[in-house]
């Protein structure tokens, strides 16, 4: 088992080297085979479909970036299935490596929580390289990007099924410089390098706490391996564990795009977007959600991060969803949800639920991804990503709109779409929190820990807030996309067949995946809080349709009026940030330039200037005047005959 | 004759002569004090001559050389200082500072 | 101290008294004749000194010759004659204490090493006469005195070649009529040396000698 779960994880890295360096040989090398198949299928059919399944042999970047992961799917779906019928751990070390200090071995350990998201990532990192195949069709740098994107999967396998906390950062770090690789991949554009720097500079900064917080805690448990820290978890000191807790937390906030490290995901969205749809909803985002839920036993014992993380969600939830209901440009109203749902997540783990978090991690990234990538249907047939080019898409690309409606069912929490059982278990945990009660349903009484009430009041009231801004923003972007006057021009089309399929196979785990958890007595929704959650979403969903339904040529988000700038620039955290983080680091460059040209030039230089000035002082001597020059001989001969006359 | 006096008598003329080259202005009063020093050496050389009782002369006959050297000396550099009075129009001794740094300045004055 | 020493100071208190004014005045022409008391008195001294020879040779050739050109260059030189305020350099000072430094060196270390030497100058009477000197300088020193005559035609040739105004570089300042401007006269080069021979230093000096005077 632990073997196929290495051969999961090399099978991405080796194809991105391969894909890299043999994509176009692989090319040339196909052609002939192409040619033949070409000659050999029946007729002239001129379909897109059919004209792209004829090059499809001879797209060698393509098929090294496809087959291995649908490969490393089969094997994670294996593992998975091992695993739920015989749940058990199981580990494996590949060596130990000594450090002189803490050793730490480089191994796999799979479990179910890291078999389950193992599966996720790699199904969704299918259906993008199948996707990109289509989107990416006529970029010429096809080969580098469906390289990178399998690079980075290879990365966040090795963070899933990692079972090592150094190990765990390298696939976290690897995954960091995807993203930058990704994001940039339209480098031409200055905005784009610079969304990308921005992006790599904001998870880098959460990246240090994260070493830090793993260090403390190797320390603390005199070794890196996953099993052991948390069997040591409860001996370690108070201060440790917290410490280390709270470092952790900084690579969440910073890798999952939380308050304060949450700026850098509006902007990533100047990538393409099947990267937006493998990287920002589905996979690098949740995998800081991944390892609080990992090191879960730790973070019981010290349930003061817990409360900060609360925190940290209850401000991104409600911060991020006001702002996605003002945003105009389609992808950034995804990110900002992406924000709000990350905080979910969060808040589910503050209160107290592992599995619930991981039910809503699962289905977001089911129904984000299809969201994205439905998203980049609607962006190639329109020409832009502003919703002012959109509108009455639903007529002219009808398999996108059936899946993207569910998806923003999910999204906003509809039953029966599984982004409804999701929300509902963290928010029932949260009651529960807040009661400090051990009855209630048994999962409760299972997960005895010390949170205080307030985080679940928090998370409470929040979520039911955010619920209703939720499903107010994913009703009015669903009713201006796709409904009303069409404002793009006249020759919308459904996007191609790679692109319209892996959407429409999305929805699928989008609206049942929320049955699957019936059988489970976590993910179970409850009764009392899902009507309470229900009427919540009803109100702001039904709120913006009425307002839509009174003038439908207008957006709805009008009526927020002198605020929309506000929530359009994502309540000036960018701004803040720029006087209180970036002015002061490029003052402090400029000093350092200046102390370099000024102290270390000047020093250097000064020497140069010094010995000349020495020399000019020493050269007014030589006037040209020989009565001068005579008498410094004279001088010079008596004071030696003197000395010679008074020394013997 | 105690050789005291005459020896003192061409030291001190030796350093009126000396002080003479190096603070005169003019390049013939400059000659005329090199021509002091070296009368104090012929005294020199003359009193010592005396001393020894040189069998073969030589103070004196060195004095001669000297007298005749100086004579040469003193016809050269009167040809120099003409040639100088000729070029530059001033046989000023602070004012032929072209061997200086700053020959402009030289020049100028 | 014997007569003699009582002569040789007092001569010699002429010839540093000359040779102080020499260097100290303010007339130019004046110093070059305090230049020549000093040679006369050192004369003497020499033939106190019983070197009569070199005595006789010092008059001629210092007196009668040195001093002679020394006054036919400062007429050469359009020296002022009469006061003139700037014949001491800015260097007066400096050169004020070298000399003294010069003179303590000199005279301490010359005093404490003759301050008791004595020679008996009677019995050198005739030592200088001309006869022994003329045989020493042509018996033993006669080549030496051979060289020294060569060496006195090539000062000769020297100094004539260094006067010459019509080879070498010409100077332009002293010409008051620039090389370009061509001049109305008939003639070849030749005939504008012959005219700056003419215009040549000695002809206007002398006619503004008696301008002057």
């Amino acid at each position: 088992m632990i073997v196929l779960a290495a051969v999961a994880v090399l099978l991405p890295f080796a194809a991105a080297f391969i894909g890299m360096i043999f994509g176009h040989t692989i090319s040339h090398l196909l052609t002939p085979l192409a040619r033949r198949l070409r000659r050999a299928a029946p007729g002239a059919s001129a379909g897109r479909a059919r004209g792209l399944a004829r090059r499809l042999p001879a797209n060698g970047p393509a098929l090294v970036a496809v087959l291995p992961i649908a490969a490393s799917t089969v094997l994670t779906a294996v593992i998975a299935v091992a695993q739920w019928q015989d749940p058990k751990a199981r580990t494996g070390t590949l060596t130990l490596v000594q450090t002189g200090g803490v050793p730490f071995g480089v191994g796999l350990d799979v479990d179910g929580l890291s078999a389950v998201v193992a599966l996720m990532v790699c199904c969704v990192a299918l259906a993008v390289q199948i996707y990109s195949v289509a989107y990416m069709r006529d970029d010429p740098r096809y080969s580098s990007y469906a390289a990178f994107i399998s690079l980075f999967t290879a990365a966040m396998l090795l963070v899933v099924l990692s079972g090592d906390l150094l190990v765990l950062y390298v696939g976290w770090e690897v995954m960091g410089v995807c993203s930058y690789f990704l994001i940039g991949h339209y480098w031409h554009d200055r905005a784009t390098s610079r969304a990308a720097v921005k992006a790599f500079l904001v998870t880098r900064l959460g990246d240090v706490g994260f070493l830090f917080g793993i260090f403390v805690l190797g320390m603390g448990a005199h070794s890196f391996n996953l099993r052991t820290v948390l069997a040591h978890a409860p001996t370690m000191s108070h201060t440790t564990i917290v410490a280390g807790t709270l470092l952790l937390l900084c690579g969440v906030a910073g890798k999952s795009a939380q308050f304060p490290l949450h700026t850098w995901l509006p902007d990533a969205m100047a990538g393409p977007t099947p990267v937006s749809a493998l990287i920002h909803a589905a996979t690098m985002v949740a995998a800081g959600i991944y390892v609080v839920a990992r090191l879960y036993p730790a973070f019981l014992s010290a349930p003061d991060s817990l409360a900060v993380l609360g925190v940290i969600a209850a401000i991104s939830m409600l911060g991020a969803a006001l702002a996605a209901l003002a945003q105009e440009d389609l992808k950034r109203v995804l990110a900002y949800s992406t924000i709000s749902q990350l905080a979910y997540m969060a808040g589910g783990l503050a209160v107290g639920t592992r599995d619930g978090a991981l039910f809503h991690l699962l289905a977001h990234g089911a129904f984000k991804a299809l969201l994205f990538l439905g998203a980049g249907c609607v962006i190639v047939a329109v020409g832009s990503t502003m919703l002012g080019a959109m509108g009455g898409l639903r007529i002219a690309m009808p398999v996108t709109f059936w899946s993207m409606t569910a998806g923003f069912a999910a999204l906003a929490g509809l039953p029966p779409a599984s982004g409804f059982f999701s929300k509902d278990t963290i928010l029932s945990q949260a009651w529960h929190t807040a009661q400090r009660q051990g009855e209630g349903s048994a999962a409760v009484a299972q997960q005895a820990h010390g949170i205080p009430a307030w985080t679940g009041w928090l998370v409470l009231i929040v979520g039911l807030v955010t619920a209703t801004v939720t499903a107010a923003y994913a009703t009015r972007t669903w009713l201006v996309a796709f409904f009303g006057e069409r404002r793009s021009p006249a020759n919308v089309r459904e996007a191609p067949g790679l692109m319209r399929w892996p959407v429409a196979a999305l929805a699928v785990p989008a609206l049942v995946l929320g049955f699957l958890g019936l059988g489970s007595d976590h993910l179970r929704p409850e009764p009392g809080m899902a009507v309470v959650s229900l009427l919540f979403v009803l109100a702001g969903g039904g709120g913006v349709f009425l307002v839509w339904n009174r003038d439908p040529a207008q957006d709805p988000v009008r009526l927020l009026g002198p605020v929309r700038p506000l929530l359009l620039d994502g309540f000036r955290v960018d701004a803040v940030y720029g006087v209180l983080v970036v002015r002061p680091v490029l003052a402090l460059a400029r000093l350092v330039v200046r102390a370099d040209e000024r102290v270390v030039d000047a020093a250097v230089e000064g020497t140069g200037r010094g010995a000349r000035g020495l020399g000019g002082v020493l050269r007014r001597t030589e006037n040209g005047n020989p009565q001068t020059y005579i008498s410094g001989v004279l001088a010079g001969v008596v004071i030696i005959v003197l000395a010679v006359v008074v020394l013997t | 004759m105690h050789l005291i006096y005459p020896v003192v008598i061409a030291a001190l003329l030796f350093s009126v002569g000396v002080y003479g080259v190096l603070a005169r202005r003019n390049a013939i009063l400059v000659l005329m004090s090199v021509e002091l020093m070296l009368n104090a050496v012929n005294l020199n050389l003359v009193v010592f001559d005396m001393r020894w009782a040189d069998r073969l002369h030589g103070g004196q006959v060195l004095t001669l050389f000297v007298i005749v050297l100086a004579a040469a000396e003193v016809g050269l550099g009167l040809a120099l200082v003409l040639l100088i009075y000729r070029n530059r129009r001033t046989v000023d001794v602070d004012r032929l500072r072209t061997l200086g740094e700053h020959e402009q300045e030289g020049a100028r004055q | 101290m014997t007569a003699a020493d009582i002569v040789i100071v007092a001569l010699g208190v002429v010839a540093v008294g000359a040779g102080v004014l020499v260097v100290s005045t303010r007339q130019l022409v004046h110093a070059a004749l305090w230049l020549v008391v000093s040679f006369g008195a050192l004369a003497a001294s020499y033939v106190v000194l019983a070197a009569e020879f070199v005595a006789w040779v010092q008059v001629l050739i210092y007196i009668g010759a040195i001093v002679v050109l020394l006054l036919f260059g400062i007429m050469l030189t359009r020296a002022p004659i009469g006061r003139s305020d700037d014949l001491d350099s800015g260097n007066r000072i400096v050169a004020l204490v070298v000399a003294a430094a010069t003179a303590a060196v000199l005279v301490t270390t010359l005093a404490r090493g003759f301050r008791d030497a004595y020679f008996p100058l009677k019995a050198r009477v005739g030592n200088g006469s001309t006869g022994a000197i003329g045989a020493s300088l042509f018996r033993t020193w006669v080549l030496p005195f051979e060289a020294l005559s060569v060496l006195l035609l090539a000062a000769l040739v020297g100094a004539i070649v260094l006067s010459r105004s019509d080879i070498g570089p010409e100077a332009a300042e002293e010409d008051p009529e620039p090389r370009e401007r061509p001049r109305p006269r008939p003639a070849a080069p030749l005939v504008r040396r012959r005219k700056r021979n003419t215009d040549d230093e000695d002809t206007i000096v002398l006619a503004r000698i008696d301008e002057d005077v």
